[in-house]
């Protein structure tokens, strides 16, 4: 979505389409860029556009400043938006495979899924199911290589100065993920957290592990919640106390998470440089892809500006982040498929451990990468049943207000010194926050110096 | 007088001469960035009577599932139904422009086809306290589905929370959560539960509706008969093996291995009415639905159902017993379309007259031609 941030769809209809058809052939290889195919999106959007009903699109800012894309880049760019509306949908059909349906997945389980493994029956996971997710993982990965890579390098290369904006925390925490045994110490994915300096990467290495669980707290000083307070998720209360917007006191639904003290930025970027730090080769190699197509972009259109691995540190960094971990994902969505295979072949079709929750108090925290960032869920059971569950989510870390120490959180100090064309029409606002990727429908308030709120913005 | 109905725009442009209209639209060609020459294109869309349909979205106290589902679609993809089916004038998800552009665009929506459009509404409306648990720019949800509801011409509530409540009316319901029809009362409203809904449940009612200019038959909650017409357990693969008493125990033992009945291990089919194994979801065929998987139906259509009975208790079976040993395993349920619709029309007791009849006129005459 957060493409429409960049891409001016309208400015698309001036586009030469041979043109474009000839850019699209130097950058990739993809087989859907010929004339006809855009063309065709071309005709498509210029009878939407025509038709005077322009609905959700209306509100868009196209023709603004900071819009810098040629024509051939934005229809460029506008066609395979078209296309990935079909790859995304075609991709989540594994989703629904395994989890029956999705969005909101039913096919888990306390200790472990409901899906039953029988190759000999017609009421489970069959070959034909476990060969149509292959083939939908294989056919996805063309388009994430030739298509979405290619193209976040090349619209990043022409925005390359939008690699000096929106860093804001530096503090980087990530959780390993994927684990290969059934203990929780082995993962296909690392994790750690990086604070500040790439080369203080500190590892997290089990589920069990004592430095992650011992460092995560929530403040409540400037959140809607009764009392101020710094607790480990385990302490926590949530008893609401609205105020409206406090300037200084409390202005936020949203609690705010720290490690180590510290506000933590969690997300697609924070995964990559992790695992970047931890030495996961096919993360290195796609980091370096990105990093070196930009590069070839930049120099194609005789621009002297180069990017690096410090480059990602920025508004436009987020958005390339994310591009190398869908394709890291990608790559360990194939060793999964294999390993699940394997097992089977192996006849371990165990997919479910009864639980059991001994008398007393149990506390224990279950965490995950998840799509926006490092996800923890905090429980306390007491007798077999639950006293007191906390969600410490991934927006709540980026969008969290200040700490108890007034420190930004991510989302407010990466705006600090964004660039505004125009104050009316803050769309490097919206491109800075969208590139978290928020999971919130709740409003970012921009003040300026005397306090006078002017611009309210709505981040989805 | 000629009529116009999708759009008010014919009835302002009595009041200011065709060259003024002519330099608006020529304004507007520029403000987009497009050439002026096609000033003349925009200003034959703008009075062209075929404009499509206007709905207007809102989100309350919701997670975005609903509006998630429609973007997995193929027939009709959301492209197709965003670019050449309907006009989709204001959805905060989907919406491009934020702060000031989005509001300003919202309140044109509302403005411009007011009385016309159909209302969209995902998510439970939380009134406890004054509504503050849901504020959009500044303003209690509560308040703008109020104001928006009164100029709609339908109005739809997709998904449980919007439907009753939803996961947040839980108890102890901390803010209040409420649906729509309840929030409402008194109006019609039709109602998609589901968490989300098979969005060609959703997709379907909006093209029965386009297409014959009519809802399709509602049930007593409002709820379109051919998604929630049958219980679950009644077009279940699953229920000969219910019949026969052949049942998982738990998850991963040998009758789950085989496919057995999930009943013992709390499924709510015998209790919920929708169609999930009829249609099934995301296109991908055989078994792709909770109980195709090997998990219990949990309810999630069902107030007092879904989020309410823990997911392991036992459902209450009314037919125990296989059908030949019973009249009809279950009447329709209702009387017929109209006892149904009838019930959602309040004022209009006893009318021979359905519900979408009612909304197909509210909506106007537009799309059957001059």
């Amino acid at each position: 979505m957060s493409a429409l941030d960049w891409v001016d769809i309208v400015s698309a209809l001036k586009a030469d389409v041979k043109a474009t058809a000839s850019l699209a052939q130097k950058l990739s290889s993809w087989p859907d860029n010929g004339y006809t195919e855009l063309k065709e999106s071309q005709d498509r959007l210029k009878t939407f556009v025509g038709s005077g009903q322009l609905g959700v699109f209306s509100s868009g800012y196209w023709g603004h400043p900071a819009m810098k894309l040629p024509p051939e880049v934005n229809l460029l760019a506008a066609h395979h938006f078209l296309q990935a509306l079909e790859y995304q949908k075609n991709i989540n059909k594994v989703v629904a495979i395994l989890g029956s349906k999705t969005p909101h997945i039913q096919n888990l389980a306390v200790g472990g899924v409901a899906n039953p493994i029988n190759l000999d029956s017609q009421s489970t996971l069959t070959m034909e199911r476990l060969y149509y997710i292959k083939t939908l993982i294989d056919e996805v990965g063309d388009f994430i290589k030739n298509v979405y890579m290619v193209d976040v390098a090349a619209v990043g290369a022409l925005y390359a100065d939008w690699t000096g904006y929106g860093a804001g925390v530096t503090n980087y925490l990530s959780v390993p993920t994927m684990p290969l045994d059934t203990s929780g110490t082995k993962f296909a994915l690392p994790g750690g957290y990086i604070p500040g300096d790439i080369s203080k990467f500190k590892p997290i290495t089990s589920f069990k592990d004592e430095y992650f669980k011992k460092n995560v707290k929530e403040s409540i000083k400037h959140s809607w919640y009764k009392g101020d307070w710094d607790r480990h998720p385990w302490e926590e209360e949530t008893v609401p106390a609205y105020s409206d917007f406090e300037d200084n006191g409390k202005y936020s639904w949203i609690k705010s998470p720290t490690f180590n003290g510290e506000h933590a930025q969690v997300g697609p970027l924070a995964n990559v440089l992790c695992m970047y730090a931890a030495g996961h080769k096919p993360t290195q190699k796609y980091t370096k892809k990105m990093l070196d197509t930009a590069n070839a972009v930049l120099s194609l259109v005789g621009s002297n500006a180069r990017v690096s691995l410090n480059s990602l540190h920025s508004t436009i960094g987020r958005i390339a982040a994310r591009a190398v971990r869908t394709a890291v994902l990608h790559n360990e969505l194939i060793n999964q498929w294999q390993l699940l295979v394997d097992n089977i072949g192996k006849g371990d079709y165990k997919t479910f451990n009864k639980p059991v929750f001994p008398k007393g108090e149990q506390r224990g925290v279950g965490f995950h990468e998840a799509p926006r960032g490092m996800l923890s869920h905090w429980v306390v059971i007491d007798d077999g049943k639950i006293k007191n569950y906390q969600c410490v989510v991934p927006s709540t870390w980026n969008a969290g207000p200040r700490n108890s120490t007034d420190a930004l959180g991510p989302y407010e100090a990466s705006l600090v010194g964004n660039p505004i064309a125009d104050p009316d029409k803050p769309l490097e606002v919206l491109r800075t926050i969208h590139s978290f990727d928020p999971c919130i429908a709740c409003a970012v308030h921009m003040v300026d110096s005397n306090s006078k709120e002017i611009v309210k913005i709505r981040a989805f | 007088m000629k009529k116009q109905n999708h759009f008010t725009l014919d009835e302002k442009l009595s009041d200011i001469s065709r060259r003024d209209f002519m330099k608006f639209c020529g304004i507007m060609a520029v403000s987009m960035g497009l050439p002026i020459g096609v000033a003349p294109q925009i200003a034959a869309a703008i009075t062209n009577p075929k404009r499509r349909p206007p709905v207007i979205w809102l989100h309350g106290q919701e997670c975005t599932g609903c509006t998630e589902s429609l973007l997995w679609t193929s027939h009709p993809s959301i492209a197709n139904l965003i670019l050449e089916l309907i006009s989709l004038d204001y959805h905060e998800t989907l919406e491009v422009g934020a702060g000031h552009q989005a509001e300003a665009a919202f309140n044109n929506a509302v403005t411009e086809n007011a009385g016309k459009f159909i209302l969209v509404i995902e998510g439970s409306v939380p009134v406890k306290d004054g509504g503050i648990y849901c504020k959009i720019g500044g303003r209690p949800f509560t308040d703008i589905v109020k104001e928006t509801a009164a100029k709609a011409a339908a109005i739809v509530a997709i998904g449980s929370c919007a439907s009753w409540g939803g996961v947040q009316s839980s108890e102890p319901n901390p803010t209040g959560a409420t649906g729509i029809p309840e929030f409402l009362k008194g109006t019609t409203v039709v109602t998609i539960p589901g968490c989300p809904p098979n969005a060609y449940n959703f997709l379907s009612t909006i093209l029965h509706f386009l297409t014959f200019g009519k809802l399709p038959d509602l049930d007593e909650k409002g709820r379109p008969k051919f998604a929630y017409g049958r219980l679950i357990h009644e077009n279940c693969e699953r229920r000969p093996h219910f019949d026969a008493g052949r049942f998982a125990e738990e998850f991963g033992d040998e009758g789950h291995r085989k496919g057995y009945c999930l009943f013992k291990l709390g499924c709510k089919g015998p209790m919920t009415y929708a169609n999930c194994p009829s249609i099934l979801f995301n296109e991908v065929g055989s078994g792709a639905w909770p109980v195709g998987t090997g998990h219990p139906c949990f309810g999630c259509v069902e107030e007092g159902i879904g989020f309410t009975i823990p997911q392991f208790t036992q459902a209450d079976v009314e037919n125990v017993t296989p059908a030949a040993a019973h009249a009809p395993i279950r009447a329709e349920r209702g009387a017929g379309v109209s006892k149904g619709s009838a019930a959602l029309l309040g004022g209009i007791a006893g009318a021979a007259i359905g519900a979408g009849a009612v909304i197909a006129k509210r909506l106007g005459d537009a799309d059957k031609g001059e």
